[in-house]
C-alpha cells in the first residue's frame, strides 16, 4: 500500500470509527449503570448475616465424616455433646448431660438432661446417645477420625434418662473426647437416613440450626430460637450465618476487604498485620493447640547415625534461638519446653531440660562429639517455611549445613515412617483433645511415628494412657517428658498462632482450641 | 480427505491414550497414595486396609488397564473426598466451566477483533504499537495477577462488583475478562497478519476503486475472509479456556469444574482429579481435531501435507 493510500485509508476510517464509538460508549454506559444498580447484597449487620469465608470444604457434613476444623466449628455450633470444655477455665460442665461418675475404671455413668429437642422436634434421651455412640465406634461404619471412637466398646442404656459408656481400657481422656468430638444425634432420624442423608439434611441440637447446605460451596446456619437455657453455651444471638468455601487466601482477603464477608481466619500474621490499617477490620490473634518441634530420627539405620550421639542433638538444640524466632517470625504463640500442648491434662515441663540459645555450647558440643568443622543434614518440613529456614540459618551459624526438603505432609510421613528421615520440623494439632494421650504419645509411644524407640519412654507413655488415678498419671508422664528432654529426642518450639480478619461491627472472641463460637458474637 | 481423516484421528486416539497413562499415574506423583487418604493420625493397620481396599498392592499395569476398562464401560469411579459417584459430580459443575469459557472466548473476540483490525490499518504506526503493547501484556501478565488487580479495582476501591462466587451474572464478569483477555492476543496478532494479507489483495483494491465506503470494505470485503482461520483457533482456544479456569474459578471460589479441580489435588482425590485431567484433555484433543478437519476442509493444501 502507498503512502498516500495508507493516508486516505486512515482518515476514512477515523470518521467511521468516531460513527462505530456511538453504540460502543452507549453500551459502556449502559453497562457500569447496571452494575451500580444491582450491588450485590453483603452478608452484613445490617441484614442480621455473618458472613465467613473458609478455605477447605468439609466432605461431608457430619461430624463424624470429615476431619477439617470448619466441620468441627459446624459441630461446635449445629450438634451438641454430652459434656462441655469451658475454653478458659477448661473445666467440664454438663451439656445433654447433667452429671456423671466413674462407677469403675472403665465405666461412665450419664444422667442425661430432659426436655431437650433437636432440630427436627425429635426428642433428646437416652437413645440418641446409645444409637449415635455405638454406631459411630462401628469400624464397619467407617467414621472419618477413628481415634475419637475407637476406644468405646459400648453404650448401655440404664432408663429413658441414664446411660453408661464402657471403654475397652481403662480410658481417662473419655471425657475430653465426650466434650469435644462426639456429637449425638437424633437416634430415630439418623438410624433412619445415615451418614449420607445427615449429610443431605443436617439435623443437631445447637444453638444454631443448618438452613442451606450446598456441598463444596457453602452453608447457612440460622439461630435456634428453641435452645435449651440450660446449655452452657449459650443461645445465637446473630441472625443468620453465611460460611463460603474461597480457596484462594487473596480471594478471601479481598472479601474482607470489601465487605463481602466479616470473617476470615488463618491470615498469616504479616498479611493480617497489613489489613489492621482499613477502618472497618479489626484483627485478632490467638494461641491454638498446635504444636512445633524439630524431631531427630536416632532409630537403627537412621540416615545421620550422628543424631544418635546425645551431643549432637543437644548442641543442635543449643544452636536455634527459640525465643528471636517466635517473636520475629511466628508472632503470637507460646514457647514450649516439652512435647505436649501446655493446656492438655498432663502436660507439663516441670524438671525438663531447657536448651538455651548458646551457639558456643554448641560448636563445642559439635567439637566433643567428633565434629570440629561441623557436619551435613537433612532437614524435612511441610508447612511453616519461614520458620524451617530461619532454623537452618541458625544451624548454618554453629556449621550445621541443613539441607531443606519442603514437601506435602504425608510425602514427608512416609518418608519418616520409612527410616528415611534425619531433622523433621514437625507440628501436631492433637485432633482438639485437651490430654496428653493425644499427642506425645503420637511420637514417642513407640508407633509408627516414634523416631527415638526409646523403650524407657514408650513405657512410661503407655503407663500413663492407662492409669486413672490423676496425680499419679500426671506424674507418670512428667517422668516421660523429662527423660525425652533429657535425651534431647527432639527440640520443644512453640506453639502456632491464629489470626483472625474480622468486621470491627463483630463483637468476637478468639480461643486456643481455634473453635468459632458463633453463638457467642453479636454486632456492636 | 479420507486418509487424512483416519491419520488426524488415529494420532487424537494414540494422543487420548498417552494423558490416560499420565492421568493414572498421577496418583503415585506424591508418595503412598494410601498413606495421603489416611492422612494426619492413622495407624499402620488402617493405612495397610485401605491399600488393600483401594487396590494399591497390584501390579501398576493391573491398576491401570483394570481403571481404563471401567472408564470405557462408563465407570468412573467414586469419589474419595465427596463420597459420590464422579461422573454426576463433574457434569453437575460443567455448566458453570462451559459457561464460563464461551465469555471468555467472547470477551477475548470482542477484543481482538476490532484491536487485531485496527493494528492492521494502520500497520507500523503507534497504534499498532499500542495494539502490541496490549497483546504483549496480555499473553505474558500471569492471569493471577490480573485477576487481582481487577479485584482491586472493581471490588475493593469501587465495589461494583462481588469478589467471588457463581451466583449471579456479576460473578462471571471479573473470571471471563481475566480468562478472555489472556486468550485474546493470539486471536488478534492472527486477525492482523490476516488482514493485512487481505487488504493488499486485488479484489479490495477492486472494491475501493468501485467507490464502496472503506468501512463496506473493511468489515464486508476484508476481514470476512481474514477472520476464516480465527475460527479454527477459536476451537482451540476453547479447549485451552476450559482448562485454564482452574487457577481463574479457584481464584474467584466460581464453583465449576476448575474449582472441583482445585480441590480434588487439595484433598488428594485422585479419582476426580484423574477424571477431570482426562476430560479436559479429550475435549482439548477433540477440539482441535475439529479445527484441523476444519481448516483441511476449508483449505485442500493442508490436506497433502
Amino acid at each position: 500500500m502507498t503512502a498516500s493510500a495508507q493516508f486516505r485509508n486512515l482518515s476514512l476510517h477515523r470518521v467511521t470509527s468516531r460513527r462505530r464509538l456511538g453504540p460502543l460508549s452507549w453500551a459502556a454506559c449502559a453497562l457500569s449503570a447496571l452494575l451500580c444498580l444491582s450491588t450485590p447484597s453483603f452478608a452484613n449487620k445490617a441484614n442480621d448475616t455473618l458472613g465467613m469465608a473458609y478455605d477447605q470444604a468439609p466432605e461431608n457434613i457430619d461430624p463424624y465424616f470429615n476431619n477439617v476444623r470448619i466441620g468441627v466449628i459446624i459441630a461446635a455450633n449445629v450438634w451438641d455433646t454430652l459434656v462441655y470444655r469451658d475454653p478458659v477455665t477448661n473445666e467440664y460442665k454438663g451439656q445433654l448431660a447433667k452429671s456423671w461418675k466413674q462407677i469403675d475404671p472403665r465405666t461412665l455413668e450419664f444422667d442425661l438432661r430432659e426436655g431437650v429437642k433437636f432440630h427436627n422436634g425429635e426428642d433428646f434421651d437416652a437413645d440418641s446417645v446409645v444409637f449415635t455412640l455405638n454406631y459411630v465406634s462401628d469400624p464397619a461404619n467407617k467414621a472419618t477420625t477413628q481415634a475419637n471412637v475407637r476406644w468405646i466398646e459400648k453404650v448401655e442404656k440404664i432408663d429413658k434418662f441414664k446411660v453408661r459408656i464402657i471403654s475397652k481400657e481403662p480410658f481417662p481422656a473419655a471425657i475430653d473426647y465426650l466434650a469435644t468430638t462426639l456429637a449425638i444425634h437424633p437416634a430415630k432420624y439418623y438410624k433412619e437416613v445415615g451418614p449420607t442423608g445427615m449429610n443431605a439434611k443436617p439435623v443437631g441440637s445447637g444453638p444454631y440450626k443448618i438452613i442451606e447446605y450446598i456441598p463444596g460451596k457453602s452453608v447457612t446456619l440460622e439461630r435456634n430460637a428453641n435452645y435449651f437455657k440450660d446449655s452452657p453455651k449459650s443461645a445465637g444471638k446473630i441472625g443468620k450465618v453465611k460460611i463460603r468455601f474461597i480457596p484462594d487466601r487473596q480471594t478471601q482477603m479481598a472479601e474482607v476487604m470489601s465487605g463481602g464477608e466479616d470473617l476470615i481466619m488463618h491470615v498469616p500474621k504479616d498479611q493480617a498485620e497489613k489489613l489492621k490499617s482499613l477502618p472497618h477490620l479489626q484483627v485478632l490473634s490467638g494461641n491454638t493447640m498446635r504444636i512445633v518441634f524439630l524431631q531427630m530420627n536416632t532409630r537403627e539405620g537412621t540416615p545421620a547415625p550422628e543424631l544418635q550421639d546425645i551431643r549432637v542433638r543437644k548442641a543442635i538444640a543449643h544452636a536455634i534461638d527459640r525465643e528471636a524466632i517466635l517473636k520475629n517470625i511466628v508472632g503470637g504463640g507460646e514457647l514450649i519446653n516439652t512435647i505436649c500442648t501446655p493446656s492438655q491434662v498432663g502436660c507439663s515441663s516441670d524438671g525438663a531440660t531447657v536448651y538455651k540459645y548458646d551457639p558456643a555450647l554448641s560448636k563445642k558440643l559439635l567439637a566433643e562429639a567428633g565434629f570440629p568443622n561441623g557436619l551435613s543434614i537433612d532437614i524435612m518440613a511441610y508447612r511453616e517455611r519461614q520458620q524451617t529456614e530461619a532454623m537452618i540459618n541458625y544451624l548454618q551459624a554453629v556449621g550445621i549445613k541443613a539441607k531443606l526438603g519442603f514437601m506435602q505432609y504425608a510425602a514427608m510421613r512416609d518418608l519418616a515412617r520409612a527410616n528415611k528421615t534425619s531433622l523433621t520440623h514437625q507440628t501436631w494439632g492433637s485432633n482438639l483433645v485437651n490430654d496428653l494421650s493425644a499427642s506425645t504419645p503420637v511420637y514417642f509411644g513407640g508407633g509408627s511415628d516414634d523416631v527415638s524407640r526409646d523403650p524407657e519412654v514408650i513405657a512410661l507413655l503407655n503407663k500413663g494412657d492407662n492409669t486413672v488415678d490423676p496425680v499419679e498419671r500426671k506424674k507418670v508422664y512428667n517422668q516421660a517428658l523429662v527423660m525425652i528432654s533429657e535425651k534431647a529426642y527432639a527440640l520443644p518450639l512453640w506453639s502456632l498462632p491464629v489470626y483472625y480478619v474480622a468486621n470491627k461491627d463483630l463483637n468476637f472472641k478468639p480461643y486456643h482450641d481455634e473453635l468459632v463460637r458463633f453463638w457467642e458474637m453479636n454486632w456492636k | 480427505m479420507i486418509a487424512y481423516l483416519v491419520k488426524r484421528l488415529g494420532l487424537a486416539v494414540l494422543v487420548a491414550l498417552t494423558v490416560s497413562v499420565i492421568a493414572y499415574l498421577l496418583l503415585y506423583l506424591s508418595g503412598d497414595p494410601a498413606l495421603a487418604i489416611a492422612g494426619e493420625g492413622a495407624r499402620q493397620a488402617d493405612i495397610d486396609l485401605i491399600r488393600k481396599t483401594y487396590g494399591f498392592d497390584r501390579p501398576l499395569i493391573v491398576q491401570y488397564g483394570d481403571w481404563l476398562l471401567k472408564l470405557l464401560r462408563g465407570d468412573l469411579g467414586v469419589s474419595m473426598y465427596f463420597k459420590t459417584d464422579v461422573a454426576p459430580l463433574i457434569f453437575s459443575k460443567l455448566s458453570t466451566t462451559l459457561l464460563l469459557a464461551l465469555y471468555a472466548l467472547t470477551v477475548a473476540l470482542v477484543i481482538s477483533v476490532p484491536l487485531g483490525v485496527l493494528a492492521a490499518i494502520y500497520k507500523n504506526s503507534w497504534i499498532d504499537r499500542l495494539c502490541l503493547a496490549v497483546a504483549v501484556v496480555g499473553q505474558s501478565m500471569p492471569n493471577f495477577f490480573f485477576a487481582l488487580i481487577l479485584i482491586m479495582l472493581f471490588s475493593i476501591s469501587w465495589r461494583l462488583l462481588p469478589v467471588s462466587g457463581s451466583g449471579t451474572w456479576q460473578h462471571f464478569v471479573m473470571p471471563a475478562i481475566t480468562l478472555g483477555y489472556y486468550a485474546a492476543p493470539a486471536f488478534m496478532r492472527l486477525i492482523r497478519a490476516g488482514m493485512i494479507e487481505v487488504l493488499s489483495a486485488d479484489y479490495i483494491r477492486t472494491a475501493r476503486a468501485k467507490g464502496l465506503p472503506t468501512h463496506t470494505v473493511i468489515f464486508k470485503h476484508a476481514l470476512r475472509n481474514a477472520i476464516v482461520p480465527v475460527v479454527a483457533l477459536a476451537a482451540v482456544q476453547l479447549g485451552f479456556l476450559l482448562g485454564g479456569s482452574i487457577v481463574i474459578e479457584t481464584i474467584f471460589a466460581l464453583d465449576g469444574l476448575g474449582y472441583l479441580a482445585y480441590q480434588s489435588i487439595t484433598f488428594k482425590d485422585y479419582p476426580v482429579t484423574q477424571i477431570i485431567v482426562l476430560l479436559l484433555s479429550v475435549i482439548y484433543i477433540f477440539l482441535t481435531l475439529a479445527s484441523d478437519i476444519a481448516n483441511a476442509w476449508l483449505d485442500p493444501r493442508i490436506r497433502v501435507a
